[in-house]
């Protein structure tokens, strides 16, 4: 599984951001990204993502995990919407309930999925995204 | 030749072995999907990985189960992100242990915990012993000139 998919047009041109203070995740998801032809970066906690979006990076979607030291996802996906940033972000979590689902949700994700994501899922939220 | 396809069947009785005892789950097929020419040795490298973070995670854990005042938030966490990885790569017993930890972390008992961590270092032995043998089944194969089955 290599290179990119015409279905979803031009691809090296969609970066994508993966925020997981799991090093496990950040590979697998990376991995996953560079077999379907996404630029990615990587931050290990939310602060690294908002320093990166004040840092002028110019990402379409960001897959944020939930639970990281320093700052969580939900207070990075606040802090994004606070600042104006309208870049897809997904949040991907192994928490169960709906209830901390909703929460995370309600902080301004696009979506919500349970980790770790697969290469099918992540397609599906590639399709559609303006650049 | 007929040697690398009595290895090559070995190779997949095994994984079939550990699919069916519930050793790995359908997320290790996943990884190995993402192996390819371009990353041929992916599924090692991740997997090593998980073996280098979980050692951590475990000292972390003793670590916090030997405090006079044991931080439940803290073991909370640390379970938490060994569920994660452990998810992450297939091993599906590990990630089942780090559920039965978590409740006993959310009620607060030390002494499940306590026995949660020894059966987890059990399970996470068990599964690493089985990676490393399976990785080296595939070692054997390469070496004979081999190529490793697709199931």
């Amino acid at each position: 599984m290599s290179g990119g998919s015409s279905s979803l047009g031009n691809v090296s041109r969609i970066s994508a951001l993966i925020v997981d203070d799991d090093p496990v995740i950040r590979k697998l998801h990376s991995a996953m990204l560079k077999s379907l032809g996404i630029q990615f970066q990587l931050a290990v906690n939310g602060k690294e993502a908002v320093d990166l979006y004040r840092s002028g990076a110019n990402i379409h979607i960001v897959f944020m995990d939930m639970e990281m030291p320093v700052m969580n996802g939900m207070e990075a996906t606040k802090e994004l919407r606070a600042m104006g940033v309208s870049s897809i972000i997904v949040g991907v979590s192994s928490r169960c309930s709906d209830e901390e689902r909703e929460e995370f949700i309600s902080a301004g994700l696009d979506h919500c999925y349970a980790k770790p994501l697969t290469v099918a899922k992540i397609k599906s939220l590639l399709e559609g995204i303006k650049y | 030749m007929d040697n690398v396809i009595q290895l090559q069947k070995k190779l997949v009785d095994y994984k079939t072995s550990l699919f069916n005892e519930g050793i790995l789950d359908d997320q290790f097929t996943q990884l190995q999907q993402l192996q390819d020419e371009s990353n041929p040795d992916f599924v090692v490298e991740v997997v090593s990985l998980f073996f280098k973070d979980s050692e951590r995670l475990f000292d972390e854990l003793a670590k916090t189960l030997d405090q006079q005042n044991v931080d439940f938030n803290r073991l909370d966490a640390h379970v938490h992100q060994l569920k994660g990885s452990s998810s992450s790569i297939g091993a599906q017993r590990v990630q089942k242990v780090c559920i039965l930890f978590r409740n006993y972390c959310e009620v607060r008992n030390i002494e499940e915990c306590l026995k949660c961590l020894q059966q987890l270092k059990r399970e996470y032995y068990f599964v690493k012993n089985k990676l490393e043998t399976l990785f080296k089944l595939e070692k054997q194969i390469m070496e004979a000139g081999g190529t490793i089955p697709v199931q």
